[in-house]
């Protein structure tokens, strides 16, 4: 079984994980003046790469945390998991949270 | 349990409580149960009775004596005014049960996908994680036994499922 390694239990197998989308994806901010093409943006446009791509991930059946990780779409191989908060390891992608 | 290297019994009810806070919460429940204060991940701290299981940075499951349980309530509030926490009383929500043997750890991995070895996974680790579908709190309190919390409604899964593991390895050859 793969394992992913949690920021705060170590390496576990995938079954106890789930996925929790794109991450570094701020939210706009202040909402009363966030046009309708940002919440948009916001919402439901992700860039879905082929290849690597930094991930939100939830460890809902050990420490219950979500956290970051960078994996590779194409081959399923995890670079690297860490905290929220924490920048992206290889300076890639878009700034922050 | 047919096969005869591994035991399974239930546990005595019990105080059950969720607890979560930052580490001076964390502290000052400790010291309102009389346990040493540990932020060490993935590991259970037990005196007497009592234990509080790390399940997350913030998370921790207490237990206790079902007997306990009003006074140990009430030391924790004394003990843990002015910390922003959250305790949820869960006693009932879960029951427990003990898995002693040398083919404990084997019953356990049948359906379990964490590594049991005892290096990997030494006395007084506790995690929540998964047994098939459902999930459980495991707890190594003995090289050979292991402390199960699950939650009542699936309770019956869980031990159906390891009476048949459990058959299926009393027949092997
Ligand atoms: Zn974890």
């Amino acid at each position: 079984m793969l394992l992913i390694h949690c920021p705060y239990c170590g390496p576990r197998p995938e079954l106890e994980f789930s996925y929790g989308g794109e991450a570094h994806i701020a939210r706009p901010s202040p909402p009363e003046s966030v046009s309708a093409d940002d919440w948009v943006a916001f919402l439901y446009l992700r860039a879905n790469r082929r290849g690597l791509q930094a991930e939100r991930w939830r460890h809902v059946r050990g420490c219950a945390r979500f956290f970051n990780a960078l994996r590779d779409t194409t081959t399923d191989q995890f670079l690297a998991t860490y905290r929220c908060g924490e920048p992206r390891p290889d300076g890639g992608g878009s700034a922050s949270p | 349990m047919a096969d005869a290297t591994a035991w399974l019994h239930p546990l005595p009810g019990a105080t059950r409580l969720s607890f979560c806070g930052d580490e001076a919460a964390q502290d000052a429940a400790a010291a309102a149960l009389g346990l040493p204060s540990s932020a060490m991940p993935c590991r259970a701290v037990s005196v007497g009775g009592r234990a509080s299981l790390w399940l997350g940075p913030e998370e921790r499951l207490l237990l206790a004596p079902l007997n306990e349980r009003a006074q140990l309530l009430a030391s924790l509030e004394a003990g843990l005014a002015g910390h922003a926490h959250s305790l949820v009383d869960i006693s009932q929500r879960q029951l427990a049960f003990e898995l002693r043997g040398p083919n404990a750890s084997l019953l356990l991995n049948a359906q379990c996908p964490l590594d049991l070895a005892l290096e990997a996974f030494p006395v007084d680790m506790c995690t929540r994680t998964v047994y098939a579908k459902s999930e459980i709190v495991l707890w190594r309190t003995a090289a050979d036994r292991f402390h199960v919390e699950v939650w009542r409604s699936f309770s019956d899964y869980v031990l159906t499922l390891l009476h048949a593991v459990a058959r299926e390895l009393s027949a092997r050859p």
